[in-house]
């Protein structure tokens, strides 16, 4: 018992470590309002090309989503950080996790989106477009709002997935959690700032699984 | 009748892909005429009346409404739609809008109207279907038969040189449908004119100038409701209306 509260729960190291790891939460904080709404504008345009009418635009995006949901993320981004170099590309570490998560999360992004779209019935276009709205304002104010809201669930669920993947930008020394909570141990020679990064990634994404869960009770209500 | 036809189709073909569901028709509405159209299902009347606003695309021919070609290459959709209101049979109305916010949706939008005139003339149009007292509820919280007056309330609000009408009362129990015939009716007294899609026999009785009866894609005789009803000259049609009169 001693043993496991000196190597992961001791107070010293804790009090000692904390400064370190909020500044780590809050570089986590910031990658997560960066990338989440890159991955949604980068989905909803991967899912908005998908429906064009040029067969090309909707052949290139099956190829673009399944190319990117078939690239491991760690993969992708090691490549865009530590690859390009050798062809004279440096990319910043930030700037590599930015279109990492982009490439990566509009993917999946898109497939949520993709699917919202293909839940609102062919009624609702026709109805919005005999009133004489063109084809963007009847996506925009009617096609739209049903859409997000048919999946939002899943929206809610992916959104998670990628605020828990920003861990990643840790092997591209960025000083996020991990980054921070992984530094700290090393110094400390002490597990706890690991333990410490979970507790932090808690307190951010329980309420968004809270979150998520009413709005499956929700959904499986509805229907 | 009287004059240059509203609605005035030349020669109308429709495919789809190899499956040709109109063959040539050629119909002219007047101004102010309510015009129904019956058939059986599959002979074509639902596509004859969604070419109108082109929300299908004919393979052939030409439509003119009020003197504008609207089959034209160049020509301007939204604008014409705008002038060409539409009710379909499932309603279709926007379910995350209030039952004002439908109707002022096109207003704001494409009539690009402030917002106290859209509203007020969305209520307009609201009472006009005699549901001003549910401007506030959304489409889940109303009967069908209120949800399609909403609907024809949603097309009236544009001020449209006329109506087209698709099945409008085939989704409603029995007991709705009154109310929504009764709003067409009185727009008939308004002098609107109207393309309908329904086999409403009673209401066609009485209130349509001209009953229309397509099948396989063609028109096979037209005339006045009591010729085609009471007195069908082609055994088809002869046939269908002993059928609906069923």
């Amino acid at each position: 018992m001693e043993f496991i509260i000196q190597n992961f729960f001791n107070l010293g190291i804790m009090q000692q470590a904390f400064p370190f790891l909020l500044r780590g939460f809050g570089m986590t904080l910031l990658l997560v309002v960066l990338v989440i709404p890159i991955g949604c504008m980068g989905g909803l345009t991967v899912a908005l090309a998908g429906q064009a009418k040029s067969p090309v635009i909707r052949w290139a995006t099956v190829v673009y989503v399944d190319f990117f949901r078939a690239f491991p993320p760690l993969v992708l981004l090691i490549f865009l950080f530590a690859g390009l170099p050798f062809a004279g590309i440096d990319l910043p570490n930030i700037a590599s996790v930015a279109i990492a998560f982009l490439l990566n999360t509009s993917a999946y992004y898109g497939e949520v989106f993709r699917a919202g779209l293909e839940s609102v019935g062919k009624g609702q276009t026709e109805a919005a477009r005999s009133t004489g709205l063109s084809s963007l304002q009847t996506t925009a104010y009617v096609i739209l709002p049903q859409a997000v809201r048919n999946v939002l669930p899943d929206l809610v669920s992916n959104t998670l997935e990628v605020a828990k993947l920003t861990s990643l930008a840790s092997v591209v020394a960025l000083p996020e959690l991990l980054y921070s909570a992984d530094m700290a141990r090393s110094v400390t020679f002490n597990a706890t700032p690991i333990v410490m990064a979970a507790g932090f990634y808690l307190v951010l994404l329980w309420p968004m699984v809270r979150l998520l869960s009413r709005l499956e009770h929700r959904a499986m209500a509805s229907r | 009748m009287a004059g240059k036809p509203l609605l005035d189709v030349r020669a109308l073909y429709k495919s789809f892909g190899k499956l040709e569901v109109l063959k040539g028709v050629d119909l002219a509405v007047a101004e102010k005429e309510l015009v129904f159209v019956i058939g059986p299902s599959g002979s074509g009347k639902s596509t004859l009346l969604r070419c109108c606003n082109r929300l299908e695309e004919p393979s052939d021919g030409a439509i003119y409404v009020d003197g504008e070609e609207i089959t034209a290459k160049l020509a301007d959709l939204n604008a014409i739609r705008r002038g060409i209101g539409m009710v379909f049979q499932s309603f279709n109305l926007y379910p995350h809008m209030t039952a004002e916010g439908n109707v002022m949706l096109a207003l704001r939008k494409v009539l690009k109207q402030p917002k106290a005139e859209a509203r007020e003339r969305a209520l307009a149009a609201l009472e006009r279907v005699g549901l001003s007292d549910k401007a506030d509820s959304y489409p889940n919280q109303l009967s069908g038969g209120q949800q399609q007056r909403v609907a024809i309330a949603r097309a009236l609000a544009l001020e449209p040189k006329m109506v087209l009408f698709d099945e409008p009362t085939s989704a409603l129990d029995p007991e709705l449908v009154g109310s929504v015939l009764e709003v067409m009716r009185s727009l008939r007294e308004a002098g609107m004119t109207m393309l309908v899609v329904s086999h409403e026999m009673r209401f066609a009785r009485d209130a349509a100038d001209r009953v229309v009866f397509m099948d396989g894609g063609n028109i096979v005789e037209q005339g006045p409701p009591e010729a085609i009803f009471g007195n069908p000259q082609h055994p088809r049609t002869r046939d269908f209306v002993s059928q609906i009169a069923r």
